[in-house]
């Protein structure tokens, strides 16, 4: 099967600084998968290069198994919605949707229309006076419109209140049940792309710090709290992400694909962003051990 | 028919959360034979979830025979139920352990040691294999 995105080596540096660097992943097609990590983390980066707005400094990407390039015909399979989902703020929601069509060989006036229909926008308000959740939602509909094969969002919730949110992943999500596409988000707020996503990836100081199935995910890590040990003790299957002790007491956040039959561990269930800040306190010589599956 | 909602602080997986519903629906008997599922659509777009994972949640209930999906129309509950033959019980249960609960507060016990005690106690029994 194909990837939606795949990078070997890849590597991106400003100046003096890698904002990315040894990037090797493989996100198969048909997920929605989420980017996260803190701010700097290089997450905008990775993005831009899937689209061909940047240039590698190293390795390569590719985006539904083409190497990237700015050619018409690898742009209309894959649509890009920016940080802050920026639109022309003098022209209307109408002169936005002439332009998509004007532009985009597959686009599909009827989706477009019932969407801004959907959204109670008026067609004659100038984009720069629309709501951050109304500006979004525009944003949305010209990348969805064209019927891309990849979607490709960053930071597209970041700005917009709770309700604009959870209005805006409705509408993101409505969309990828309707059609085949890939979705390709990031944000720096796990509990964002919980709900939305069924792939993470996790970057951390230009870093993947780890990538996987979201379910695979929760069902290997566990938080195991018991009485004071160290961590040699452990079967080899545990591998420990993260552990705290006091005087009597061992907390651990292990990675296993084995049941936990030790009586004296009390066995809990973690959520994805637990996991998630567990990975991200790990010092950077763990990267490797920490990449998740094949 | 029956609303889903997710806990996103519970660590368990979305699509579990999906199949517990729906099996605890079953066990209570807000669900019955020839009920209709929400389609994936609607439950994408009320909860914002991921349409794969209310897929995967689906194919799980229909992999134990607990529904069963009509191509076009929708996935329906079989007759294959859960609740059946436990649900007549449960009335006399739920008295019985309110009356153990009211018990308990009156021992000065609140609400999380009332949950812990009944928690280790089906834990206890488990391991001692009573039940």
């Amino acid at each position: 099967m194909t990837a939606a995105l795949a990078t070997r080596g890849l590597g991106k540096r400003y100046t003096s600084r890698w904002a990315l660097s040894n990037c090797t992943l493989e996100v198969p097609v048909g997920h929605v998968a989420g980017l996260v990590g803190p701010n700097g983390a290089g997450k905008s980066t990775l993005l831009q290069l899937a689209v061909g707005l940047i240039e590698p400094s190293a390795g390569s990407v590719a985006v539904l198994g083409e190497e990237v390039a700015a050619t018409p015909a690898q742009l209309a399979r894959v649509g890009f919605v920016a940080q802050d989902t920026p639109v022309y703020p003098s022209l209307s929601v109408a002169d936005h949707l002439r332009l998509g069509a004007a532009l985009n060989p597959g686009w599909d006036q009827a989706l477009a229309d019932a969407r801004i229909a959907r959204l109670g926008l008026d067609r004659a308000q100038r984009a720069g006076t629309l709501s951050g959740g109304q500006r979004a939602q525009l944003a949305l509909t010209l990348a969805i419109a064209k019927l891309p094969e990849l979607l490709v969002l960053d930071e597209p919730v970041a700005s917009l209140d709770p309700l604009a949110r959870r209005e805006f992943l409705q509408g993101l999500m409505e969309f990828a049940a309707e059609h085949t596409v890939s979705v390709l988000l990031s944000s720096h707020l796990v509990a964002d792309l919980e709900r939305v996503c069924d792939y993470l990836i996790l970057l951390a100081e230009g870093h993947v710090q780890l990538s996987g199935e979201v379910d695979e995910l929760l069902t290997s890590h566990r938080r195991l709290s018991g009485p004071r040990r160290d961590k040699s003790r452990l079967p080899s299957s545990q591998q420990v992400i993260e552990e705290t002790h006091t005087d009597r007491q061992s907390t651990l956040l292990i990675r296993t694909e084995e049941p936990i039959i030790d009586p004296s561990w009390t066995v809990e269930e973690v959520s994805l962003e637990d996991i998630v800040l567990a990975y991200m306190g790990r010092p950077a010589d763990d990267i490797e051990l920490a990449r998740v599956g094949r | 028919m029956i609303e889903f909602h997710l806990d996103s602080r519970s660590g368990v997986s979305p699509y579990l959360q999906l199949v517990h519903q729906v099996r605890h629906a079953l066990r209570l008997g807000l669900l019955r034979e020839g009920d209709q599922l929400p389609t994936v659509k609607d439950v994408v777009a009320r909860l914002a979830i991921n349409p794969n994972t209310v897929l995967k949640a689906y194919r799980e209930l229909e992999h134990t025979g607990l529904v069963a999906a009509r191509p076009g129309v929708g996935t329906f509950v079989t007759g294959s139920s859960l609740a059946d033959p436990a649900l007549a019980a449960h009335g006399p249960l739920r008295r019985e352990l309110r009356g153990w609960i009211v018990k308990a507060r009156r021992a000065g016990l609140d609400e999380e040691s009332i949950e812990a005690l009944f928690r280790d106690a089906v834990r206890s029994a488990r391991i001692e294999g009573v039940a």
